[in-house]
């Protein structure tokens, strides 16, 4: 909301700050002022001068020369505005003054343009005459400023005066964040109210009283409330004779200052008041209304409505509507009807002022598709008194700017009113909420300055019905606070029972996780939880698959981003290409993020979400490089235990050959292998990728960060070198389950030193060498002890149809 | 004798000063000290020495040997140490060649900033805990005190997978969880992923991460909310660093605030960092509604707590000085790498 200083100190007459004062002391009790900015700015020197003679530029057709008197003296000016004719009156910037702005209305300079005494073709001119656009605005906000030309004052000022100030721009206008609870403060008099809290001032609210004409509003119209549960109160008034005009400078200068474009009278009144009060109003031509009757109701399923912004509305019975006697003349609180549009015409005028339950007014509005200012009022839930409140004061303002005469009376539908509320006060729980030790008294001044009423005999507070915030005492300490100052408050710990910080064990494995990847040479990124379905094609998943069974997000942003992620690789594979596209090498990465699988679809309770650690990589290293990755992660959290890698995992995105689910203990903790090279097509990645990915819930039950030292050998290793000739069908880890599992107690460690196929092997066998070492805790070992060994193990391979080679 | 000794000592010491070779020296032993050695034969002349004066002569032979047997090793070390200058001299390489790194990954700024918001807090003996990121209506509004029809539930732009299920908006709903428990004192804070229906640019994304903080006990006070938060912004952003507390308005805290800080760039004296004001905004907070306490099983009469919420994106990009937030989902690397 943006408002004019000087609106604020005509009912806060003893204000006196600096505009950084206002703005730090404002935001510092709750009114939060975004920014401000001085409407004369790089306005220098500019008073208000009348051309007494005006002559032809002897060298120039389309220049003048123009004596100016300028209070003090009489300039010379040239000028090249076509408008000026003598005896006006306009604004002067003199010899070493600044104007806002160029004449083109284009943006203004930060500093400014200086204006210097010159020659216009030989001609000296002493100053310049200024356009409205010169002095940093438009013939929006000052439409009686004349379009391409110099501003003319219609009005009495003396020549010699501050122009700036004649035109209401020594002012500074105010942008107020309000936070949503304070609807009351979305108004001029609910700012003002603030302030004089603020700064300890008076607050004067504006005298309202309205001189009627004799005549009755019965007679004009009658108002009829069928769904009183939307609509607390509607109070309507009747204006005849109505004049329309231009509305005074004053008022046009306040709503230009507030952003808001002068129209007329009637039009600049209901947007006054609606600044002012905080309260829409609307005014419909009477002599549109059938039946001189208002009827608030619901509108029916499937109708039709066309706003006068000139669009057809489609509406529900959800929709409250306002209609006469015989159809519908608006949607009450969004939008009034094409069909009882205020024209130039109008003589008598119905105004309206009510209130809207909020919550309909919010799902109407987005249901319709359009937010008004006024819904947007509307839909925070005005209080029911301010609504006649602002009705009498437009009325004023119509009589008294002679807009048209006032019908004595208000037609008025109300529900019954709240009973006001009510709070305890209790100081002691006020100090001890806000950890402070200000006084009863101190407390009750600030009451009385934010009008909440205390009765001393009952302690209760009462709380005016404009502060539909305050419903508990924790409310009153917040008043209590802002007003005695949040930075007035001491700053302590808190005291009390010691608690142990910690990190959870899941966030300890998670960590371990980070530090791995990281040694390895993987930096970590993060992907998004949502996606297109697309991505299963891309990641050739079949239509059946299970993975495809995600969870749809019901208004998403747009396909790309509907559905819950079920696998991580997506976001992987896509940040790799990225990195792959835009030339980088060498590209290693991890995630930590989740995805989400549902029990059942569509979802009726929360579905699991699962830590995948997934690393993805191209460039140097291979499918036993993320194999190490996985294993230095799994000894680096206690997983001291061999994992299996079972081939053939059955992952459709990976290289047939090139998979392996990873298995512990008997359990799938997760899957590796080379991105199958239709799948990194799809992501346009033309070179080999691995990923590895791991499903934490599965992995995390076997990590333990719990060590135990077992002792430096004492005793001697002993090792034997064996090198077969092995089927090629025939995997390391048949090998090595063998030599594991036959190498009995003193099997200490065994290890692959070379793997061969080619010439000197015969067709279809591979060659592998191992050297396996073993050493006992309690002894040396003895040569017999080494034999028998050794002679499982071989017998063993040999089952498997491996040859020792000699 | 003592003559010869010393004469056979003073030339021995000669001939080592001469050397200047290490099988030299060897020579020189064998010569003095050997089998056949001079020395030796003076030994070997023993015999012919009187009885009684034979401790004595023995004793001036010994001296004699250890002596030369000094000079002998000290020559060695000085041919030895000069042999290895000599040698090392030549091994000289040029230090300026490229390192051999391991290439260490680099953590996500996110992640970086997220640890130090832990680091802090568990130092003061908050505990890390984690809720759902796919939530109930329930949690995630309601019983923050937002109920349905509540403008804040719309501001929110949620986006809703059914009715009642959500991808949560805050992640205060842990809040909620936490003081189901009904294990009380909390102190907890919560990192975690956060959804709103914001289009995607230099600014907004629609998943971004928050930090929620809870303490709830006897006796908090609004005084406890600003001194641990003080101390936080401290810590994070160091120690000159102020603090600022503004109203301002959540439906699950009364009173409530926002905290800027001194703007960490100028100090406060006003940069285009900080819009010209010095202070920057960088959380909301306030004392635990007492609706929000009664909802969740706690009675407000008895308990009182504070909490707050700060953006871990907003942080990382002001700290880091990262100026487009989308740089931090696209994982290119060159902008990891500088973490």
């Amino acid at each position: 909301m943006n408002t004019a200083l000087s609106w604020i100190k005509a009912y806060v007459p003893e204000l006196g700050c600096t505009d950084q004062e206002y703005c730090d002391a404002m935001t510092l009790s709750g009114t939060k002022v975004e920014g401000y900015e001085r409407l004369d700015k790089n306005l220098e020197k500019i008073v208000v001068g009348q051309i007494e003679k005006i002559e032809k530029h002897p060298d120039a057709d389309k220049l003048i020369v123009c004596q100016v008197n300028v209070g003090t003296e009489a300039l010379q000016i040239v000028t090249g505005a076509p408008n000026v004719k003598e005896g006006d009156k306009v604004p002067v910037v003199l010899d070493g003054g600044k104007v806002a702005g160029g004449h083109d209305g284009g943006p203004l300079p930060e500093d400014g343009i200086a204006i210097k005494a010159g020659k216009l073709r030989g001609v000296p001119s002493y100053g310049m005459m200024c356009s409205i656009e010169e002095l940093g605005t438009t013939r929006e906000m000052y439409p009686e400023a004349p379009e391409n030309g110099i501003y003319i004052f219609n009005e009495d000022v003396q020549v010699g005066s501050d122009a700036v100030d004649a035109l209401g721009l020594r002012d500074t206008v105010f942008e107020y964040e309000i936070t949503s609870n304070r609807v009351d403060c979305y108004s001029v008099l609910g700012i003002a109210r603030e302030a004089a809290a603020t700064f300890r001032k008076p607050f004067r609210m504006p005298e309202v009283t309205v001189k009627e004409n004799g005549e009755k509003v019965e007679d004009y119209i009658s108002v009829e409330v069928q769904d009183g549960d939307l609509c607390p109160r509607y109070t309507a008034r009747v204006c005849t004779n109505i004049k329309i005009a231009p509305s005074p400078k004053w008022m046009q200068r306040r709503l230009a200052a507030s952003g808001i474009r002068p129209i007329n009278n009637l039009v600049d009144i209901t947007n006054y008041v609606m600044e002012e009060y905080g309260q829409p109003m609307h005014a419909y031509d009477l002599d549109q209304i059938a039946g001189h009757k208002i009827i608030v109701r619901r509108a029916k399923d499937g109708d039709e409505f066309q706003t006068l912004d000139g669009q057809m509305r489609k509406l529900d019975s959800e929709v409250l509507m306002i209609c006469d006697a015989e159809k519908e003349i608006g949607i009450a609180g969004i939008m009034g009807g094409e069909n009882s549009k205020i024209t130039d015409d109008v003589t008598t005028v119905l105004f309206e002022a009510a209130t809207f339950n909020g919550t309909n007014i919010r799902k109407s509005a987005k249901r319709i598709g359009l937010r008004t200012d006024a819904s947007g009022k509307f839909e925070k839930g005005l209080d029911p008194r301010n609504a006649e409140a602002a009705i009498n004061r437009a009325c004023q303002l119509i009589q008294e700017l002679g807009c048209g005469e006032v019908v004595g009376g208000m037609a008025d539908a109300c529900q019954p009113m709240k009973e006001p509320v009510r709070i305890k006060f209790e100081p002691e729980k006020i100090n001890d909420l806000l950890g402070t030790d200000i006084s009863k008294e101190e407390m009750l001044s600030i009451f009385e300055m934010i009008e909440l009423k205390y009765e001393e005999e009952t302690q209760m507070l009462e709380i005016p019905s404009f502060r539909q915030d305050l419903l508990g005492a924790a409310d009153i300490a917040e008043e209590v606070a802002r007003f005695y100052g949040y930075d007035k408050i001491p700053v302590s710990l808190p005291t009390g029972e010691a608690t142990t910080g910690k990190l959870s064990f899941k966030l300890r494995v998670e960590q371990k996780a980070r530090d791995i990847a990281e040694y390895c040479g993987f930096s970590q990124g993060m992907c998004y939880s949502f996606e297109s379905p697309k991505v299963f094609d891309k990641l050739l998943i079949p239509q059946e698959d299970v993975l495809r069974r995600a969870i749809a997000i019901a208004n998403p942003l747009g396909e790309d981003f509907s559905i819950m992620r079920t696998i991580s690789l997506n976001g992987m594979l896509t940040s790799l290409s990225t990195n792959y596209n835009r030339r980088n090498k060498e590209v290693r990465l991890y995630e930590l993020g989740n995805i989400y699988i549902p029990e059942e679809l569509p979802l009726t309770k929360l579905p699991d979400e699962r830590m995948q650690f997934t690393l993805g990589m191209y460039g140097e290293g291979d499918f036993y490089t993320m194999k190490g990755v996985v294993e230095e992660f799994f000894d680096a959290i206690g997983m001291k235990k061999k994992a299996a890698y079972q081939p053939e995992a059955g992952k459709p995105f990976l290289h047939p050959g090139r998979q392996a689910d990873i298995v512990y203990e008997g359990k799938k903790v997760g899957y590796l292998g080379e991105v199958h090279p239709e799948v990194c097509d799809n992501y346009g990645i033309g070179t080999k990728v691995y990923v590895a990915v791991l499903d934490m819930p599965e992995v995390i039950p076997f990590a333990t960060f719990d060590r135990k030292y077992e002792g430096i050998a004492k005793y001697p290793a002993v090792s034997r070198d064996i090198s077969m000739v092995v089927p090629k069908n025939i995997l390391a880890g048949q090998i090595e389950a063998i030599i594991a599992q036959r190498g009995g107690k003193i099997l200490e460690s065994y290890w692959l030193f070379d793997i061969y196929e080619g010439e000197q092997i015969k067709e279809g066998f591979k060659s592998m060498a191992y050297s396996i070492t073993f050493r006992a805790k309690d002894r040396t070992l003895e040569e017999n002890d080494i034999t028998a060994v050794m002679k499982k193990i071989l017998n063993g391979l040999e089952g498997l149809g491996i040859e020792l080679r000699q | 004798m003592k003559e010869k000794l010393a004469q056979i000592k003073a030339e021995a010491l000669k001939q080592i000063e001469a050397s200047g070779q290490l099988d030299k020296l060897n020579e020189i032993r064998v010569n003095y000290l050997g089998k056949k050695g001079q020395l030796t034969a003076v030994l070997k002349g023993m015999k012919d020495v009187a009885p009684e004066d034979r401790p004595k002569v023995g004793q001036m032979v010994n001296e004699t040997r250890e002596e030369i047997e000094k000079m002998l090793e000290a020559s060695r070390k000085k041919m030895e140490r000069a042999l290895r200058e000599a040698k090392m001299k030549a091994e000289v390489i040029d230090v300026t060649l490229p390192a051999k790194k391991n290439h260490v990954g680099h953590r996500h700024p996110n992640t970086i900033a997220l640890e130090e918001v832990e680091r802090i807090f568990v130092g003061m003996g908050y505990e890390v805990v984690e809720g759902p990121e796919i939530e109930k209506d329930y949690y995630n509004f309601e019983a923050l005190n937002i109920p349905d029809g509540h403008p804040a539930k719309d501001e929110q732009d949620t986006f809703y997978i059914t009715g009642d299920i959500l991808l949560r908006t805050q992640t205060s709903s842990t809040q909620v969880h936490e003081m189901e428990k009904g294990k009380l004192p909390i102190r907890m804070i919560a990192p975690g992923r956060v959804f709103r229906s914001d289009e995607v640019d230099a600014t907004h994304s629609p998943s971004f991460h928050q930090i929620e903080g809870l303490v709830i006990d006897r006796k908090i006070t609004f005084a406890d909310l600003k001194g641990t938060l003080a101390e936080f912004a401290r810590e994070l952003f160091g120690d000159k660093t102020k603090v600022k507390f503004r109203p301002h308005h959540f439906p699950f805290t009364e009173p409530s605030a926002e905290m800027d800080v001194s703007c960490f760039k100028c100090g406060g004296s006003g940069c285009r960092f900080c819009k010209g004001s010095g202070w920057i905004e960088i959380l909301g907070c306030g004392m635990v509604h007492p609706h929000v306490l009664e909802m969740s099983g706690i009675n407000p009469e008895e308990y009182t707590g504070f909490a707050f919420g700060v953006g871990l994106e907003r942080i990382a990009l002001l700290k880091y000085e990262i100026d487009d937030m989308r740089l931090l989902y696209e994982n290119d690397i060159r902008f990891l790498r500088q973490f």
